[in-house]
């Protein structure tokens, strides 16, 4: 199909490949022309899932995380997936300041801020078989058109 | 980490990306400080900071309730548009003021 295109990036989940993570997938939403703050949204998101990946999903053991990426039209498609331990309860884990490693510090703020950044969120997990969070952006939205004043 | 200490207070030069994988050290180094030197005041500089997410507030958090406990206080100075903007949907300007010049 015209006007989609895809990527899907498969990586070992250490925290320094977080930064990689989203960079990546920020170099590939270029072609959609969004605003810095649009690309910073996205980045958050990014970061935030990767992070959940490495720490819950896998506990710190280093396996691989998937990220698959499209775009269609003007809307950024995002999959995010870890095959660890899975969420019992996903609900409960996506209420604000809910965290189940408050000893390290964790903010219990990382699926508020993917709330927050994109338009869509969805997680699907299964104790045992892993968390996909899928999430969607759609580019431009709201955004006005340049229009030039005569002076 | 960069960091500086004078007297009781404790100014840690936040790196550009704040994420989960530099909060780690972080979070060690300047609770260790804060302890070695009696520590008051906590100053978050974001001067360089271009990316913050959810584990960066977390270690910002962390250092404010370590510091309440001892009596003292936390700010950020130097934030940029973006640092506000999560500084404040993360609830984290309600427990910490943030400068827009060095004190």
């Amino acid at each position: 199909m015209e006007n989609t295109n895809e990527m899907q990036l498969i990586f070992d989940s250490r925290s320094s490949n977080e930064s990689f993570a989203r960079v990546t997938v920020a170099a590939f939403m270029t072609s959609l022309n969004p605003t810095v703050e649009e690309v910073s949204d996205v980045k958050t998101a990014v970061s935030e899932a990767v992070t959940n990946a490495i720490i819950h999903g896998y506990e710190n053991e280093v396996h691989n995380i998937y990220i698959r990426c499209r775009t269609e039209g003007k809307t950024l498609y995002l999959e995010i997936e870890d095959k660890g331990k899975g969420i019992p309860d996903v609900k409960k884990a996506m209420e604000p300041l809910f965290t189940t490693k408050p000893e390290l510090d964790r903010s219990g703020m990382g699926f508020s801020f993917m709330e927050a950044f994109m338009d869509h969120l969805e997680v699907e997990s299964e104790p045992g078989q892993g968390t996909t969070v899928k999430m969607e952006k759609t580019i431009g939205k709201g955004r006005k058109l340049w229009t030039t004043q005569s002076l | 980490m960069k960091y500086e200490v004078q007297e009781n207070c404790l100014t840690i030069f936040l790196p550009t990306e704040l994420d989960h994988h530099n909060a780690e050290s972080i979070r060690r180094e300047a609770d260790h400080l804060i302890e070695k030197n009696h520590i008051r005041y906590v100053i978050f500089d974001f001067e360089d900071t271009v990316f913050c997410d959810s584990s960066g507030i977390g270690v910002i958090m962390g250092r404010y309730k370590r510091i309440y406990m001892l009596g003292g206080e936390v700010c950020a100075v130097h934030t940029n548009e973006r640092m506000k903007k999560i500084l404040t949907m993360s609830g984290a300007t309600k427990i910490m003021k943030i400068y827009e010049e060095d004190k």
